[in-house]
């Protein structure tokens, strides 16, 4: 425990970072929780009159082509772009965690299908794999964070597989298993909790690719559809205006996706430091 | 020479579960595959006529053998949108996205292999805390949207890029006769200089934009490694044996930091091959990322599975191609297998 | 005539984010021309910071505080790069411990040779292979054209200690500079490689430097064996004399605890106490809180050297 505590105040003594990212990823989960009341407009409210103004007083982000205030949409969309996100990661690391501790603890059969399945997944280019599902589930949002689920497991499963594997042979889960305890008991008990710390760590260091993930699909159009205000998709929508210099209708969405990225990856990083400062790069 | 077969043979398990997953994809999914298969458009009748004809009213394993067998025969079914087979769409449009993936990959290992070198031989200094700055920032920003602020910054404001309507300005030039697909290479070989220049001008914003987010674990990975490499026992011996220090860095600390280079290659072709999706819808780049953009919106799902299929099979022989660098790197690989 | 090699009180720190290591303090050494000099000293006294400021190659976080160090008249700690990367490998070579981490694991061996030859020789081509052959053969490596041809993988411990050796004397330096050269080897590769290190300089006049942690190696091969304890020599004496009547405490407790022919395991002792850290205020004998013979005396600067016979010099107050 005094480690921990030395570890934490080199994580955020020494690496002020890694408290900015916390302080900014707290203002996107408010952002996430009390959007519509935070916004100054309704995201959805068009106004003919103010197609496509500049940054401004009234409009701190400019307006779209439909006249919508931007800054208002940008908070809103927090709540689904995080939404997604924290759905795939969370689910991916059950999923990955249940797997893997099977493939782990068990070995045999029970491992060699699951790493199959896994190196079958890892074998596609990810992103390209996640088009083909939301094509073949249908175009939804919910399909966009089974697809993300998915092509996250795999990260998942070999690492908490690996860490079983370590922990099932070590001495206090033999002696568990010695005085009669069975496989769930033991797994859950004395090897699950042990694992859950550094997958933590691959769960807020995995939290920006999926974001981006989730981003890239609604930027090619899946899942959100208009006009829900979402990152991936008013960059896309602002992207026709760039050619006539309306740089601010997707420049805003685009940094909030940056923001909460970087956060997310500096988060990340600076868990991995508080809980594991060797392997540091 | 006979471990190159054995990788080869390696790559067979992989197709397999491949194949087996874009089957499963279109066939074993809830919902009625025939009226994916039959479009948007479809109506009861077109939809039993083509679950007829895709056999989709007999068991599994059978479709799946037939599946087989036509992709045996290269037959990816038919594009709803073009009307063309998939296969014959795909091969027109493949050079084009192969030749942006080539070119951003070419310009992230240019930039990132001595970025990463530079940092590790001044560990704390300000050349490695850029680096490890450029390396944060540049996983954090979303391929399309550094494409579409390249888009602004270098076409729109500075005015020094080329419009970003796909591979050649079409007004000004003609493509060059196919021979490869690639227009830098058909416009070398048919000895079209202009038309080279044209296209290299076309090709610059998309596969640095491309480039950008596999830079990172590039520089990154080349930074670590080379600090290990540094700091181990045979650079100590190198050095008391005065070779100089070019020597040292070159062929002695940068060529086994090359190894883990090679092992983070394969998550930067993942990168690198979904991000070009993107990178050709922001570029009107007429790839097949684009064209598949267009089949998964209109549901044409026979181009969706085909697209997939290809750039599953294209994974597997870049990571071939890895495996293979990997062991031409280091003889203890070579060894093992 | 004057030494090979002179360390001339040499002081040395490391400036590191915990605090300055006094790694050496007042450290001097010299070795004559075809002598086997030996240091002694538990892990950790400063052997190895002594045997790299010798090569000049010090840590980027050294820093020398005073003393200097000649080789052959050459100043080590401040002569330009290039004539030290000139001067090493060809003048001095060194070998080191973990023989199989101390080769370039994907480079082979005998390229390995090759590199250092290119480096400080004229031979080029076929000649150039024929000397990397003739190094290898030197140091008794059996079918040398086929063992050029390994990795440094494919071959044992010792086999890559011995290609260490002939890396080293590939040029045929004055001084040879060996930093645990068996640590890790079996008994009988121990005995075989110290064998060849010591014929090497029998037969090429070559000095060499022998730093050990084990006193009774150091006293079968060397001539002359300094102790090292916490950054300080504590002792130097001709190697007869050192282990017949040693005079610091430490040495004796060394003695003690080194095993001879003669000792069983039970009549090894220890050695009480650790090494002071060196990131603290340290007192002027480094050893005295080990010490049963510490008397307030001890306590003074500067600690003087005392000579009790020729060539035997001790720095204690109250030597035995
Ligand atoms: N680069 C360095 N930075 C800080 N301290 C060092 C460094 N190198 C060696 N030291 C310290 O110097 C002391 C002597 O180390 P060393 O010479 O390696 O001992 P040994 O006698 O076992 O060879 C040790 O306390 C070690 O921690
Ligand atoms: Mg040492």
């Amino acid at each position: 425990m005094n480690t921990l505590a030395r570890n934490a105040a080199h994580a955020f003594g020494e690496n002020r970072l890694t408290l900015v990212a916390v302080v900014i990823l707290a203002l996107l989960v408010l952002c996430a929780i009390f959007g519509p009341s935070l916004a100054p407009y309704d995201p959805l409210m068009t106004d003919g009159a103010a197609r496509l103004v500049p940054p401004s007083a009234a409009h701190p982000f400019g307006t779209d082509a439909l006249g919508r205030d931007i800054l208002s949409r940008v908070i809103v969309a927090a709540r689904l772009d995080l939404g997604m996100a924290v759905a795939a990661a969370l689910l991916s690391f059950v999923g990955g965690l249940a797997l893997g501790a099977i493939a782990g603890y068990f070995g045999g059969w029970p491992d060699r299908i699951i790493s199959r399945v896994m190196d079958t997944i890892m074998a596609f280019p990810l992103f390209v794999l996640a088009m083909g599902i939301v094509a073949a589930l249908g175009n939804s949002v919910l399909n966009v964070i089974v697809a993300t689920v998915i092509i996250n497991l795999p990260f998942y499963c070999r690492f908490a597989r690996s860490e079983v594997n370590v922990r099932r042979e070590m001495g206090y889960v033999e002696a568990a298993r010695m005085g009669g305890n069975t496989a769930l008991p033991v797994l859950v008990t004395y090897i699950v909790p042990n694992i859950l710390p550094p997958m933590m760590v691959q769960v807020s260091l995995n939290m920006g690719w999926a974001i981006l993930n989730a981003a890239g699909l609604s930027f090619i159009g899946l899942g959100v559809r208009p006009p829900t205000p979402e990152w991936g998709i008013m960059v896309s929508e602002g992207a026709s205006f760039i050619i006539s210099g309306e740089w601010w209708t997707f420049v805003f969405p685009g940094a909030a996706l940056v923001l909460a990225v970087f956060c997310f990856n500096l988060l990340g990083d600076g868990l991995r430091d508080l809980l594991d400062p060797k392997r540091r790069t | 020479m006979h471990f190159f077969w054995k990788r080869l043979l390696g790559t067979i398990p992989s197709l397999i579960g491949v194949v087996l997953v874009t089957f499963l994809l279109s066939h074993a999914l809830p919902g009625d595959p025939a009226a994916y298969f039959a479009g948007p458009a479809a109506n009861a009748t077109s939809i039993a006529e083509v679950r007829a004809k895709l056999g989709l009213d007999r068991s599994l394993p059978v479709q799946f053998l037939h599946y087989a067998d036509d992709l045996r025969q290269g037959n990816l079914g038919n594009s709803l949108t073009t009307g063309q087979p998939v296969l014959s769409d795909l091969i027109e449009r493949l050079p084009a996205s192969i030749e942006l993936t080539f070119f951003a990959l070419a310009f992230a290992v240019v930039a990132a292999l001595p970025l990463g070198v530079w940092a590790a031989t001044r560990p704390d200094s300000i050349v490695d805390h850029s680096c490890r700055a450029l390396v944060s920032i540049g996983a954090a920003f979303p391929t399309f949207f550094i494409g579409l602020l390249f888009v602004y910054l270098f076409y729109f404001l500075f005015d020094i890029a080329p419009q970003p309507l796909g591979r050649l300005n079409e007004i000004l030039y003609t493509a060059p006769p196919r021979i490869t697909g690639a227009y830098t290479i058909d416009s070398i070989l048919a000895g079209e200089w202009g038309v080279l220049r044209a296209s290299l001008a076309q090709l610059i914003l998309p596969s640095v934009s491309l480039g950008m987010f596999a830079l990172a674990p590039i520089a990154r990975i080349t930074r670590a490694a080379m600090l290990q490499a540094l700091g181990s026992d045979f650079i100590r011996t190198a050095r008391a044996s005065g070779l100089p220090t070019r020597k040292i860095l070159i062929n002695y600390a940068f060529r086994n930091a090359l190894l883990p280079v090679t092992n983070v290659l394969g998550m930067v072709f993942s990168f690198l091959l979904g991000g070009s999706v993107l990178i050709e819808q922001v570029y009107g780049w007429q790839g097949v990322g684009a064209y598949a953009v267009t089949a998964v919106i209109s549901s044409d799902y026979a181009a969706v599975q085909g697209f997939v299929l290809t750039m599953a099979f294209l994974y597997v022989m870049l990571n071939l191609v890895i495996d293979l660098l990997a062991t031409a790197i280091d003889p203890r690989v070579r060894f093992e297998s | 005539m004057s030494a090979l090699l002179a360390i001339e009180e040499l002081s040395l720190v490391f400036r590191t984010r915990h605090g300055t290591v006094r790694a050496l303090e007042d450290v001097s050494l010299t070795v004559d021309r075809g002598e086997i000099v030996g240091v002694v000293g538990e892990s950790g006294s400063g052997k190895s910071v002594m045997a790299y400021a010798a090569l000049g190659l010090q840590d980027a976080a050294a820093q020398v505080l005073g003393g200097r160090i000649l080789f052959g008249g050459l100043d080590m700690l401040n002569a330009a790069p290039d004539v030290l990367a000139a001067t090493r490998g060809r003048e001095v070579a060194m070998i080191f411990q973990s023989p199989r981490t101390a080769l370039n694991p994907i480079r082979k061996v005998g390229q390995q040779i090759a590199d250092v030859l290119l480096e400080h020789t004229t031979f080029r081509g076929a000649a150039l292979r024929a000397q990397v052959i003739e190094a290898l053969s030197r140091v008794r490596i059996p079918d040398p054209e086929r063992r050029a041809e390994a990795y440094p993988f494919e071959l044992s411990g010792g086999m890559c200690q011995r290609v260490m050796i002939a890396m080293a004397l590939a040029c045929s330096p004055a001084l040879l500079i060996a930093d645990e050269p068996t640590t890790g080897l079996d008994v009988t590769t121990q005995a075989v490689i110290m064998d060849l290190v010591r014929e090497m300089s029998r037969t090429s006049r070559m000095s060499t430097l022998l730093i050990t942690h084990d006193l009774g190696l150091a006293g079968e091969y060397c001539d002359r064996i300094a102790v090292m304890h916490a950054g300080h020599i504590v002792e130097i004496a001709p190697t007869v004399e050192l282990l017949a009547r040693p005079a610091h405490p430490y040495t004796r407790q060394l003695l003690a605890s080194t095993p001879t022919p003669r000792t069983t395991i039970a009549d090894l002792v220890s050695i009480p106490g650790q090494l002071p850290d060196l990131r603290q205020e340290l007192p002027a004998c480094r050893f005295s809180a080990r010490c049963e013979r510490h008397i307030p005396l001890c306590d003074e600067r500067p600690l003087p050297w005392t000579v009790v016979a020729p060539g035997h010099a001790v720095r204690c107050r109250v030597p035995l």
